[in-house]
């Protein structure tokens, strides 16, 4: 075969060889694909502009720039009617965020309880978290979304019932659940309570930097330092005291009845509520069947093996279970806070005004501008699922099986 | 020795015990019990938590069930005759649950068309079924449009022709070269689409005469519509899927590209957006004047979608394969696609089954986001039933109804999986 090329060589070259040369053929098929490709694009791209002309519209992204003129009901940051789209498509982003990683924390905590529980040796418990996981997992998130608003619609009671005694607010009067959203209470900042927050924000660098400090140590020596008791002490008796000392300058204000409805509490709409719920549902089921899968993927010779160096079973999960299986269950859960991120785009479904419910709905319509809308919809995905997806492949490098 | 100890030990059995049943605590019931749900007090815990669960969730149940009206005109005659569910309104609105507002006289084509559909299936997902079977699943597609959307025979004939003139092209050609058969095949069959199909099916409708009545697509709802969007895009993904995932695994640098620009940016965003894109802007990147089916249009999109996610599956099937697969069939002398065909696919597309399954699934779940743009798949034929004065406040019934169907046919699908996956299992475990 080589020296048959390489005769085919020295005589030259000949354009045949573009279609018989497997050195040529590559290059040759490649092209041509690329060429069809530009050219695909090249066409639709051409049409895209005569159809606009046609239509009389051209393609800028000005309507940003424009008032608004709609009011979005739950925000992060200040917005009124009279602001721009660009606004309205940042306070949509921001609430697209902001159900994500409710979403995410939520659905993590759901999934591996469920994980757990499913490989739990109680008969009827890991028979409940099969139940769950099969349900959820069987029908479409977008009807969990719809039947989870409509469920916070009708049960709970109306604003009223609170003041005619016959509902009442639960956890000591903080949080009201009613059919208009739910009320939690508001955090007051007064003068001094950006020393709490430091003292917060430092015990947590402390937390991390003791962690540290124990692996290195347990790397060293061997000894294990209890991580879990200090790590708890840590978070919270220095901001307790540092409370205690400022004279509680941080605080909560409870909503309370007045008139028709709730004041002075956050109010959380239905909306948000029933996204986040269904979201961290339906994706739970998903993380506990990964939890499940990466904890049955460590061989059981590792388990004997552990007992047989005579460790205890809590370290044993700790030690030499949970770490091997953590590089099973990363990648996949990567994929899984993509999906509900992407998910959260069904608020459209029950009118929560994420970034689909602005950008991709009302500006939409409003502005007549569609080609630009939704492309500008699905960049911003794209960046955030990138985004995503980054980050979590840097948390996977650092604890997947370093190969030497 | 007996002499002696037969006068100095007291007693000495002679005979054998019979055998003691084992403690109580230790057999039938009470032990699986003491093993299975109480076997430490966090277990016992659990244990009553879970009972007391499933009590609250039976009593909530149990008396809405058995107090349900079937025969209600509204939900207030329901409320009136009995205090549980009210299952009239599924009883009032199952065509439209079904078929959505298809014409009611024609109701037999839809389900003629489902039940067809086991046949052809068959020789896919079974192979004790006879291969000749592979031709009426060949047939289906046209044999379901035209039964669906009716009009004249002439139609899927038409096309039906175009597709047989381009095989039998390619039949002819393959000896000399694949990749030009192939070629030639496809020309054909866009020179026959472009130029003869009109003309073809002009005269074969005068032929066979009217036919069906016709029935447009926007009155194509319910579950029809689900499994008319989930067969078609899933059936028309996994080739595209599979050629993805080749492109992306392969040593050409341009294709690989391609490859992975189309299937990272159809991940990244979410399917709604797609669904945007099929509704209003579709029409923009096409000719001037040309119309096109909604259905049509979702269906390219959602098959972009589907395809995109299976060449990820399909490429961890791929990649999983050792190394020296496809040496071997290097050092057998098969060009890449015989090595490709004969050798890697069968074993990674096995390898990647749940997979391919777990995105079937997806994708028909998803399929319920078209009620987002005003199509009448289940979610979209509910809206309407919460807005009418007869059934407002209705919630639990309607969604229940739509869950159990979506429920049942997910189920049975990753049942299915499973049992292909044990099924093709040849290594000996």
């Amino acid at each position: 075969m080589t020296a048959m090329t390489d005769t085919q060589s020295d005589q030259g070259f000949h354009p045949s060889q573009l279609i018989y040369d497997t050195r040529y053929r590559s290059i040759t098929i490649q092209i041509i694909a690329l060429i069809c490709v530009l050219a695909g694009f090249g066409w639709l791209i051409n049409n895209a502009v005569t159809n606009l002309a046609a239509a009389g519209q051209d393609f800028n992204f000005d309507f940003l720039g424009n008032v608004a003129g709609y009011d979005i009901n739950q925000k992060i940051i200040d917005y009124d009617s009279q602001m721009t789209h660009g606004r309205a498509t940042l306070v949509g982003l921001l609430n697209t965020l902001l159900v994500a990683v409710l979403g995410c924390i939520t659905c993590t905590v759901i999934g591996v309880t469920m994980g757990v529980l499913r490989l739990s040796n109680n008969w009827i418990v890991q028979k409940l978290a099969t139940v769950y996981v099969e349900g959820f997992r069987n029908v479409p998130v977008l009807l969990w979304i719809v039947l989870t608003m409509g469920v916070m619609i009708k049960l709970p009671p109306d604003p009223r019932a609170f003041r005619s005694g016959d509902a009442s607010m639960i956890l000591w009067d903080s949080v009201a659940i009613t059919n208009r959203g739910v009320y939690v209470p508001r955090i007051i900042y007064e003068a001094g309570s950006s020393i709490v927050v430091g003292v917060l924000i430092l015990s947590i660098i402390g937390i991390f930097a003791f962690r540290r400090l124990a692996r290195k140590r347990q790397e060293a020596t061997g000894a294990i330092l209890p991580v879990f008791w200090v790590s708890l002490g840590l978070l919270f008796i220095p901001v307790i005291i540092a409370q205690f000392v400022m004279g509680s300058p941080v605080s909560l204000q409870n909503p309370y009845f007045r008139g028709f409805n709730f004041t002075d509490g956050v109010h959380l709409r239905n909306s948000l509520i029933a996204l986040w719920l269904a979201l961290s549902l339906y994706t739970g089921a998903f993380v506990a069947e990964n939890v499940r899968a990466g904890i049955l993927a460590v061989s059981k010779g590792q388990t004997e093996a552990a007992a047989a160096l005579g460790i205890r079973p809590r370290r044993i999960m700790n030690l030499v279970v949970l770490p091997q299986a953590m590089r099973v269950i990363v990648p996949p859960m990567i994929s899984n806070y993509l999906n509900l991120t992407k998910n959260s785009s069904l608020a459209l479904a029950i009118g929560y005004m994420d970034l689909t419910g602005t950008l991709g709905n009302i500006t939409r319509n409003q502005t007549g501008r569609e080609m630009e809308c939704v492309l500008l919809l699905m960049g911003i995905y794209l960046i955030l699922s990138l985004g995503i997806s980054s980050l979590g492949n840097l948390y996977n490098n650092s604890v997947k099986l370093k190969e030497r | 020795m007996s002499d002696t100890h037969a006068n100095s030990i007291a007693f000495v059995r002679d005979t054998e015990l019979p055998p003691a049943p084992p403690p109580v605590a230790e057999t039938g019931v009470i032990r699986w019990m003491r093993e299975n749900l109480f076997s430490s007090v966090l277990n016992a815990v659990l244990t009553v938590l879970s009972l007391l669960v499933i009590f609250m969730v039976l009593r909530g149940m149990i008396p809405w069930f058995w107090n349900s009206t079937w025969n209600a005109n509204s939900l207030s005659e329901c409320r009136e005759m009995g205090s549980g569910a009210c299952f009239a309104v599924i009883r009032e609105r199952w065509p439209q649950f079904f078929f959505g507002f298809y014409p009611n006289t024609e109701y037999w084509r839809p389900v003629l068309t489902f039940f067809l559909l086991f046949p052809a299936i068959a020789p896919v997902l079974f192979n004790r079924v006879p291969k000749q079977a592979l031709l009426f699943s060949m047939l289906y597609p046209f044999i379901g449009y035209w039964l669906i959307w009716g009009g004249s025979l002439g139609g899927p004939v038409g096309t039906l022709l175009g597709v047989v003139a381009a095989y039998l092209v390619y039949r002819v050609l393959v000896q000399h070269s694949t990749v030009l058969a192939l070629l030639a095949g496809v020309a054909v069959l866009i020179i026959w689409m472009l130029f003869l199909n009109d003309f073809v099916i002009g005269q074969l409708s005068n032929l066979f005469g009217p036919g069906l009545e016709q029935v447009d697509s926007r009155m194509i709802g319910g579950f029809l519509l689900t499994m008319i969007l989930g067969i078609v895009s899933i059936s028309l993904a996994l080739p595209i899927g599979i050629l993805l995932a080749l492109g992306r695994q392969s040593d050409l640098l341009i294709i690989k590209a391609i490859c992975i620009g189309f299937i990272e940016f159809i991940r990244g965003v979410p399917l709604i957006t797609l669904l945007f894109v099929a509704n209003v802007l579709l029409s923009y990147f096409l000719p001037p004047d040309t119309t096109f089916d909604l259905v049509l249009r979702v269906i390219i999109l959602i098959t972009m979608f589907a395809s995109a996610y299976l060449a990820e599956v399909i490429r961890g099937g791929l990649a999983a394969l050792p190394r020296g697969q496809y040496e071997a069939a290097d050092s057998l002398g098969l060009d890449y696609w015989q090595a490709i065909r004969l050798i890697i696919l069968p074993q990674a597309l096995k390898i990647s089954i749940p997979g391919i399954v777990n995105v079937f699934i997806g994708v028909y779940k998803d399929t319920t986001l078209v009620s987002i743009i005003s199509m009448y798949d289940p979610l979209g034929v509910v809206q309407p039933i919460l807005s009418d004065a007869d059934w407002n406040g209705i919630l639990w019934e309607l969604y229940g109804f739509v869950a159990l169907f979506f429920f049942i046919s997910c189920y049975s699908m990753s049942q299915y999986s499973r049992y292909l996956e044990n099924k093709l299992r040849t290594d000996h475990r």
